[in-house]
C-alpha cells in the first residue's frame, strides 16, 4: 500500500468544458477517494426571478446553460403554465418537442465529440461536430438562433414551421442519420475504444438507485426511466417510447445509450413531425400567478431528469423559482465511480458523465 | 483500428464539397428570419414605451417628452420581445447581427412629430 497522496484536478483541465474542481485521494496510481468541489460559475440566477416578471425570466432561464438552452425555456415555461392553469395549443406543444429533441441531438453530438477527443481520436471529433453543426443549422433557420434559442414563451411558441419546413428538418436528419451511424460504428466496435471504456467507472443498478441518478447515467446502471415515458404534451402522442438501457453500467454502457438516444430522438423527430396538428401556436396569457400558488415540474434534458419548482406570489414576479439539475443528481454517483479507478480513468470517468457545471451552479 | 472505419467517411470528404466556408473571404448570407438587430421604423413609432417595459434587459429607452428612442445594441438579448409587443410594428428584427466595435455605444433617434 502506498503513500495517499491528494493530486488536484481543474478547474481548468483540458478535458473539462466547464470549471469543475476534484481533489483526487490518490495511492500509487489508484484512485481511494474523490472530493468535488464547485462553485466557479455561481451567477445567482434563481434569485433574478425576484426582479424581472414571469415572461421576462424565460430568458434568464435560457441561459443557465447553452446546451440545455431549449430544455430549461420549456422546463420552465411548463412550470408557469401549470401555475396559471394554461392549457397549450397541440400545435405548440408538438414544435416545442421537436425543437427540444433536436436540442438533445445537438448535446450528445457535441458531447460525443468531446469524447472522442478526449480518446486522442481527432477525426471523429471533427466528423462529430461537422454534424452537429447541421442541427444547429435547423435551429438557425427555424427560430433565428443557433444556441440561444428565445423560441419558447409562456403559453406557447413564437414561431411558427410550416410544412416545407418539417419536411426539410427531416431531410437534413436523414442525411445526419447516415453519416451518424457510420460513427456510431467506429464508436462501439473500436478496439482502443473499448479498451478505455469497458469495466472503466462501473455502478452497480443498487447503487444508481441509492445515489438517486439520473439521466443516462442512471439507464447504463439498467434503470428504465426516463421522463419522456411520462407522456407529458407531444410526448403522449408517440406511438411507442421506451428508455435505452444498457445493464453494465460502466463507461463503455453510458456511451452505447447515449449514441442510440440520438437515433431514438431522430425517430422522434419523425413522427411528430408528421403528424403536427394545425391551429395556434399560442395562448393570450393574462394576469399573474396567485399568491401562494405552487408548481412543481419535471423535463428529460439531455442529461436527465431536472426538477423545476415555482411559486407565486400574486404580482408579476414570482416568489421563489427553484432548479435541480440533472449533474447535482449525478454528482455523487461520480465520487462513487471514481473510487477504485486508475488515476488515467479519470477523464474518461468524467466525461462519460457529461457533468454540465453551469447546469449545476446556476 | 478506428481511423479505418471512418476511412470511407473521410476519404468521401475530399471529393465533396467543404463543409466550411473561407472566412472572410467568404460569409454566410444570414437565414430571413435570423435574429441580428432590433431596427425602428420611427415615422411609425406612437413613443408608447411597450417595447421598454417588456425588455428583460432593459436596454431599450423611450422618452415621450423629448421625442427620442433609444436601443443599447451592446445590451441586447435578440428576444424579439419588442418587436412582438409593439402595437404600431414599427419595430423589426433585422438579420445582419450589430458589428463588433472598439467601445460600447447606444443608438439614439429621434421621432418625429406625427
Amino acid at each position: 500500500m502506498g503513500k495517499a497522496t491528494v493530486i488536484p484536478f481543474g478547474p481548468q483541465h483540458p478535458v473539462l468544458p466547464e470549471p469543475l474542481h476534484l481533489d483526487l485521494v490518490v495511492e500509487d496510481e489508484t484512485v481511494v477517494d474523490c472530493i468535488p468541489q464547485i462553485g466557479f460559475v455561481h451567477r445567482g440566477l434563481e434569485k433574478l426571478v425576484e426582479t424581472r416578471d414571469y415572461n421576462q425570466f424565460i430568458y434568464v432561464a435560457e441561459r443557465i446553460c447553452g446546451i440545455c438552452a431549449m430544455g430549461h425555456s420549456l422546463g420552465y415555461a411548463e412550470t408557469v403554465e401549470d401555475l396559471m392553469g394554461i392549457e397549450v395549443p397541440r400545435r405548440a406543444q408538438y414544435l416545442r418537442v421537436i425543437w427540444h429533441e433536436l436540442s438533445r441531438v445537438h448535446s450528445h453530438l457535441l458531447w460525443l465529440g468531446l469524447a472522442a477527443d478526449a480518446f486522442g481520436f481527432e477525426s471523429m471529433f471533427m466528423h462529430c461536430w461537422r454534424l452537429r453543426e447541421r442541427v444547429l443549422d435547423i435551429f438557425e433557420k427555424t427560430t433565428g438562433g443557433r444556441v440561444i434559442l428565445s423560441v419558447v414563451s409562456v403559453g406557447g411558441v413564437v414561431r411558427d414551421m410550416d410544412d416545407a419546413t418539417l419536411k426539410w428538418i427531416c431531410e437534413v436528419l436523414d442525411g445526419i442519420k447516415g453519416e451518424y451511424e457510420q460513427i456510431m460504428r467506429t464508436l462501439l466496435t473500436d478496439t482502443s475504444i473499448k479498451n478505455r471504456t469497458v469495466g472503466v467507472g462501473a455502478i452497480s443498478k443498487e447503487e444508481a438507485i441509492s445515489l438517486s441518478m439520473v439521466g443516462p447515467f442512471a439507464r447504463a446502471s439498467a434503470i428504465s426511466y426516463d421522463v419522456r415515458m411520462l407522456g407529458r404534451g407531444a410526448y403522449g402522442d408517440l406511438s411507442d417510447f421506451q428508455p435505452i438501457t444498457d445493464a453494465q453500467g460502466d463507461c463503455y454502457a453510458r456511451v452505447k445509450v447515449r449514441c442510440l438516444e440520438v437515433l431514438q430522438s431522430i425517430e422522434i423527430i419523425r413522427e411528430l413531425a408528421s403528424k403536427v396538428p394545425e391551429g395556434d401556436i399560442a395562448v393570450k396569457v393574462k394576469g399573474s400567478p396567485a399568491a401562494g400558488a405552487q408548481a412543481s415540474n419535471v423535463l428529460e434534458q439531455p442529461r436527465g431528469e431536472c426538477y423545476y419548482y415555482a411559486r407565486g406570489n400574486g404580482s408579476k414576479f414570482l416568489d421563489r423559482m427553484r432548479m435541480r439539475t440533472p449533474t447535482s443528481q449525478n454528482l455523487a454517483g461520480m465520487t462513487v465511480a471514481l473510487k477504485g479507478c486508475d488515476l488515467a480513468d479519470v477523464n474518461m470517468i468524467i466525461l462519460t458523465i457529461d457533468p454540465c457545471i453551469s447546469c449545476t451552479e446556476r | 483500428m478506428g481511423s479505418f472505419k471512418l476511412g470511407g467517411m473521410t476519404f468521401g470528404s475530399l471529393f465533396k464539397k467543404p463543409e466550411t466556408l473561407l472566412y472572410p473571404a467568404q460569409t454566410k448570407a444570414p437565414y430571413p428570419q435570423q435574429k441580428g438587430h432590433v431596427e425602428n421604423d420611427v415615422d411609425e413609432c406612437i413613443l408608447c414605451g411597450m417595447c421598454q417595459r417588456v425588455c428583460p434587459c432593459h436596454c431599450i429607452t423611450v422618452e415621450k417628452k423629448e421625442r427620442r428612442w433609444g436601443i443599447d445594441p451592446f445590451s441586447c438579448i435578440q428576444c424579439g420581445s419588442c418587436v412582438r409587443a409593439c402595437p404600431t410594428s414599427c419595430l423589426s428584427m433585422q438579420p445582419q447581427c450589430t458589428a463588433a466595435a472598439p467601445a460600447k455605444s447606444c443608438i439614439d433617434r429621434e421621432v418625429p412629430e406625427r
